[in-house]
């Protein structure tokens, strides 16, 4: 299974909190809070193909249609 | 799929949670969410087994077919809701997950209307 896509999220998620820390730092609030909305994105693009797939499996395992 | 790996796969999710929460408690819920679906997923695969094998008994038992169809949709549809809500609440909203199982308990209240009905006419016909 997929497991390291946890992995992976909590690596953009401590990755985008650094940046966030080191932009603020620097002065420049508007593009750490454009660094946190990418890192939200691409969270969400990952998991959306996995909530995806489970609910397809759940659809055809209980005839949910 | 054995229990050890979902346990630490399980405690190794929360530890990420635990550590991503202080910072972006946004992306923590989608690390829950995330490691919720896998391990539903692992578990499909035996959920799978045993839908199958209950048909087979009904098959057998040469029970209509539309009253299990019925039951799996019930089982379902309370997972879907069960594991949305139990989303929602982690996240502190308490109103979305419970409007989340109102809306689970009325699809299943009007999948089970048609059994209801089934079964009163049934009784009525019974009595004299």
């Amino acid at each position: 299974m997929n497991v390291d896509l946890i992995f992976k999220i909590a690596a953009v998620g401590i990755l985008v909190a650094v940046i966030n820390q080191v932009l603020l730092k620097a002065g420049r609030e508007e593009m750490a809070m454009m660094t946190t909305l990418t890192g939200i994105v691409i969270v969400l693009l990952m998991v959306v193909n996995l909530i995806n797939q489970l609910f397809q499996s759940i659809k055809s395992i209980f005839k949910l249609y | 799929m054995s229990i050890l790996q979902i346990t630490a796969i399980g405690l190794v999710a929360a530890l990420l949670i635990m550590i991503v929460k202080q910072q972006r408690p946004d992306i923590a819920l989608i690390i829950a969410l995330a490691a919720g679906s896998i391990l539903l997923i692992m578990m499909l695969g035996n959920i799978k087994v045993i839908v199958s094998t209950i048909e087979d008994m009904a098959r057998k038992a040469s029970l209509d077919s539309v009253y299990l169809a019925t039951v799996l949709k019930v089982v379902g549809i309370a997972y879907i809701a069960e594991f949305g809500s139990q989303i929602c609440k982690d996240s502190g909203e308490g109103t979305i997950a419970s409007k989340i199982e109102l809306g689970g308990k009325i699809l299943v209240m009007i999948l089970a209307l048609p059994i209801l009905t089934a079964l009163m006419e049934a009784v009525l016909n019974i009595l004299p």
